[in-house]
């Protein structure tokens, strides 16, 4: 009895150290929203979405959760709590990467087939603007001050660098081959991109636009050709980027001053986003191939386990 | 927006140092594509419409690619298309294009057209694109230093193939070969990779019965393909004159490979993977039809010269070619991998399809076929085995 109750005490304590997070990850094939406890890595339910699912994010307040539907050419709207599918947002064809302005109130979303980044009031539920940038536009990311959203263009291998006050591009940066996801760094000074098919990481300075560092990922015993950066994910200390590599099979830890590797961290088959748990000690990797996703204990930089989600799993996002 | 990127320009010619930022610059870049009409033999049937508008529409959908980037960098790209017809003098159109100062051209011709072409006095100060010959002559012993070549060679796919079924373990081949010349190229090739992978071609044969192939296909094929035991057919009829009648009329239950049944390609319809979908979207919305290998080679070659103009930030053929052939050069063909050229033939490395007519079988060559260099390089003829002497 009283080692029941010691028992009982000693998981309330846990619990109280280890905050409790929820992860929601797209499942591309399987047409549905995985949800699983990122403490216990326990596969709670599966949803039924839209067709492809792939981007995801939650609302400002935390009470919505939108999915971009890329083969329903729509952005469901989901209750956050019940998961019921809610509403739509007219995201325009084909929308695969979408985020949400800081002041909660626009969505930039890419439309790949037709060249625009489209822009979306969430409280109107209507498209305020659509913006012509390169071909096919992927990656979106907006810095945490608001000033300033990017769009990578995968064909035209550039950044487009949006003022979200003009809905208007205002500069270009050229960048390596196919281009698909950015990330501001915590202080808004530094810009990532990872250029897929060139295998390698521009770190772009915000103020000159310039790219002021540059890594080409070098993974031994892995064919160069098969080293391909996809989702960029920064740590709020500022000193550490996590990069998935795709079919590498692995998420490379970098330096961001030394613009150097530390450590490859072999993970599930073509691993393409991440996300960290609201207490920063887990990163979460969706590994397209495998059907899993890999958690890792974000200090020891090791990975402790994979979880079996199902077909596909895309996108991520952790409540 | 045209007043912020001039501002922005002037920006730019400012601050100097890492250059990669994008100035917008009002640049006219002339790209043309020279289609050779040959003789078009006859149809098997009348499931594939002949295609008028090959090439054309890869190249131009390559130029509003490239026009789209060119709105940040102030290139304007445009596509002169000339045609000849059957038995007309190619030279003369090409050089009427070199007059008008063409300097990148994308040619749509025969093999032997294409020796010619390359040789041409007038071709001296200009970029030539091979889109659509598949020879290997052309790789080799009559390699020009200033043709590229965009569609994989014959070698190139057969390797694929034969990758393929050494993966299978299906290793004894049934040879089955047509009377076109271009049937013996294909021939010679899968001769070559059968040899280079360890498979054994267990038998030859010869298809050259003339009569209509509908009418005779389940009488005829089921004797002529009686004899030893193989694993497939291996059909070489680039044409299609009766390469799609030997499925299921085989003596033995056995798949077919090669110009019929599984076969390797540049592109195909039901390729989709690696942002592959988009392309098809936006080839089909243009086109009205889906892509085909020519039209692809089409589309990398202009791709392939706004990607030079673009980072080289120049226009003559030499620095074009120069930095096509440096490791700063990479193109995306939504093959999964990076493009770039053999600098031993000017061939592009690319990977190789093989399908089926409703799905992709497999992207050769897979990572398991090692190379020191890449393993890309395990399709085709490799540097130590080329005979392309510049």
């Amino acid at each position: 009895m009283i080692n029941k109750i010691c028992l009982a005490f000693s998981l309330l304590f846990f619990s109280a150290i280890s905050v409790a997070d929820t992860l929601y990850i797209t499942l591309e094939k399987d047409n549905a929203l995985a949800v699983v406890d990122g403490e216990t890595g326990k596969l709670l339910k599966t949803k039924k979405l839209g067709q492809r699912p792939r981007g995801l994010a939650f609302s400002k307040d935390q009470s919505l959760l939108y999915v971009a539907a890329s083969d329903d050419d729509t952005i469901q709207i989901l209750d956050a709590v019940s998961l019921n599918i809610i509403g739509e947002l007219p995201s325009g064809e084909d929308p695969e990467m979408f985020k949400i302005h800081p002041n909660g109130r626009l969505l930039y979303v890419s439309n790949e087939d037709d060249n625009i980044v489209t822009v979306i009031d969430l409280e109107k539920k209507s498209v305020v603007a659509e913006i012509s940038v390169g071909v096919e536009p992927e990656g979106i990311a907006i810095s945490q001050d608001g000033k300033w959203v990017v769009n990578t263009s995968e064909t035209t291998n550039m950044v487009h660098w949006i003022d979200p006050l003009e809905q208007s591009i205002k500069e270009n940066t050229l960048v390596d081959s196919r281009p698909r996801a950015a990330e501001f760094s915590v202080d808004n000074s530094v810009l990532f991109v990872t250029s897929e098919i060139a295998g390698s990481l521009s770190r772009i300075d915000v103020a000159t636009k310039q790219i002021t560092g540059k890594l080409h990922f070098k993974v031994p015993g892995v064919d160069k050709e098969l080293i391909q950066p996809v989702g960029v994910l920064a740590h709020p200390n500022n000193k550490v980027l996590f990069v998935a590599l795709g079919p590498a099979n692995r998420v490379a830890v970098v330096d961001i001053q030394s613009m150097e590797v530390t450590k490859y961290l072999l993970v599930g088959q073509r691993v393409w986003n991440l996300a960290f748990s609201p207490d920063l000690t887990r990163l979460y990797t969706t590994n397209g191939v495998s059907n899993d996703i890999s958690i890792i204990d974000v200090d020891a930089l090791k990975v402790t386990r994979s979880v079996r989600v199902g077909h596909y799993p895309w996108g991520i996002a952790v409540k | 927006m045209i007043k912020s990127l001039k501002i922005y320009a002037s920006v730019c010619l400012l601050s100097v140092a890492f250059s990669a930022c994008v100035q917008a610059q009002n640049v006219n870049v002339k790209i043309a594509l020279l289609t050779e009409k040959l003789p078009v033999s006859p149809a098997l049937s009348n499931l594939d419409p002949i295609l008028t508008d090959q090439g054309i529409q890869g190249a131009t959908l390559g130029i509003k690619d490239n026009n789209t980037t060119g709105q940040f960098t102030g290139h304007h790209y445009a596509l002169k298309h000339l045609e000849v017809p059957v038995g007309g003098d190619v030279a003369k159109a090409f050089n009427s294009l070199v007059v008008k100062d063409h300097k990148f051209i994308l040619v749509d011709v025969s093999a032997a057209t294409l020796g010619r072409l390359s040789e041409l006095e007038t071709a001296k100060g200009v970029l030539l694109f091979n889109v659509s010959a598949t020879g290997e002559a052309l790789r080799n012993e009559d390699c020009a230093a200033n043709t590229f070549h965009m569609i994989p060679s014959d070698v190139m796919q057969a390797d694929a193939l034969a990758q393929f079924m050494l993966k299978k373990r299906w290793k004894k081949w049934l040879l089955v070969e047509g009377t076109d010349a271009k049937d013996t190229n294909f021939a010679t090739a899968i001769k070559r990779s059968a040899k280079r992978f360890g498979l054994k071609i267990i038998e030859e044969k010869k298809w050259a019965f003339e009569h209509d192939a509908r009418r005779t296909a389940q009488a005829e094929i089921p004797v002529f393909t009686q004899g030893a035991d193989y694993d497939v057919v291996v059909v070489a009829d680039v044409k299609g004159l009766f390469g799609e009648y030997l499925s299921m009329n085989t003596w033995l239950p056995r798949p077919i490979i090669g110009t019929q049944g599984l076969v390797p390609r540049a592109w195909h319809r039901t390729h989709e993977r690696w942002g592959a979908v988009q392309m098809q979207n936006r080839f089909y919305a243009q086109a009205g039809r889906w892509m085909n290998d020519v039209d692809y080679a089409s589309w990398l070659a202009v791709r392939a010269v706004g990607e030079a103009v673009t980072r080289s930030k120049s226009l003559g053929p030499a620095k074009i070619k120069e930095f096509m052939l440096s490791d700063d050069f990479s193109l995306a063909g939504f093959k999964g991998v990076k493009l770039t050229f053999r600098n031993w033939n000017q061939q592009l490395r690319q990977p190789v399809l093989l399908a089926t007519a409703r799905s992709i079988v497999s992207v050769m060559p897979h990572k398991e076929f090692l190379h020191p260099r890449t393993y890309l390089d395990t399709l085709g003829y490799d540097k130590p085995e080329s005979n392309c002497h510049f």
